[in-house]
């Protein structure tokens, strides 16, 4: 299981701040996550294809093309605006 | 170097972290810095909620002080960030370095607030009388890491 957060405006605009994946142990690309996600609604498919979002694996800042994998967590969120 | 980083909800004190700053002897200068919330140009602001990814917030301090003290030599890092909803002039952010000269401590506070703005997990939310806005991150915050590269 792949357990996958989102935050801010992003988790409003899903309205969804958490979704397990059942990854079934194997290995695979944030990418190839995120195409499962966006099939699931026109709303997801246009969220999460927006060209500034961010993602974090086990809370590290990383790129899309990162390999997840059983038992990580996985977080998608907007540009940061604290300070 | 000691670092010390906070995420709280709770306001803080200046004194007390100027204080804190002071407890190493080979450190002979202090840089703070306060950020607080502002009013808008264009319409009225209630406040603003900030909202945080726990767990990562606090790493990203953590590493952003460590960043800085590779490029610095530094005695102290303080780093206390406020979740939660906040009033126009209340306190947001703080943050204080110690070194032993003061060119060192000016450029390790703003290079700390420079990547706090661009690599933290925070975001602002604010509550307007035209209604409520996250805030979009601004390109200006983004080109202030370059002068770091």
């Amino acid at each position: 299981m792949i357990k996958i957060l989102f935050f801010a405006a992003l988790r409003e605009r899903l309205d969804c701040e958490q979704y397990l994946l059942n990854s079934d142990g194997q290995t695979m690309p944030v990418t190839d996550i995120l195409e499962q996600l966006k099939s699931l609604s026109d709303n997801w498919q246009h969220e999460l294809s927006r060209s500034d979002l961010l993602c974090a694996v086990n809370q590290q800042l990383v790129p899309l093309h990162t390999t997840v994998k059983d038992g990580d967590e996985l977080a998608f969120f907007p540009p940061v605006t604290g300070g | 170097m000691s670092v010390f980083v906070a995420v709280q909800s709770d306001d803080f004190c200046l004194a007390s972290e100027y204080h804190e700053l002071r407890r190493n002897a080979a450190c002979g200068a202090v840089v703070t810095f306060s950020g607080l919330v502002r009013e808008l140009n264009d319409t009225a602001l209630y406040g603003m909620t900030l909202e945080h990814y726990p767990g990562m917030t606090e790493q990203a301090l953590i590493d952003i002080a460590k960043q800085a003290q590779q490029r610095w030599p530094l005695g102290a890092v303080r780093i206390i960030h406020r979740v939660g909803t906040l009033k126009p002039i209340e306190q947001i952010v703080f943050v204080g370095i110690a070194s032993a000269h003061r060119a060192a401590a000016f450029a390790a506070c703003e290079f700390i607030m420079d990547y706090l703005k661009n690599r933290a997990p925070f975001w602002k939310k604010e509550h307007t009388a035209n209604g409520e806005y996250w805030v979009d991150a601004k390109a200006s915050d983004q080109q202030a890491l370059t002068r770091w590269e």
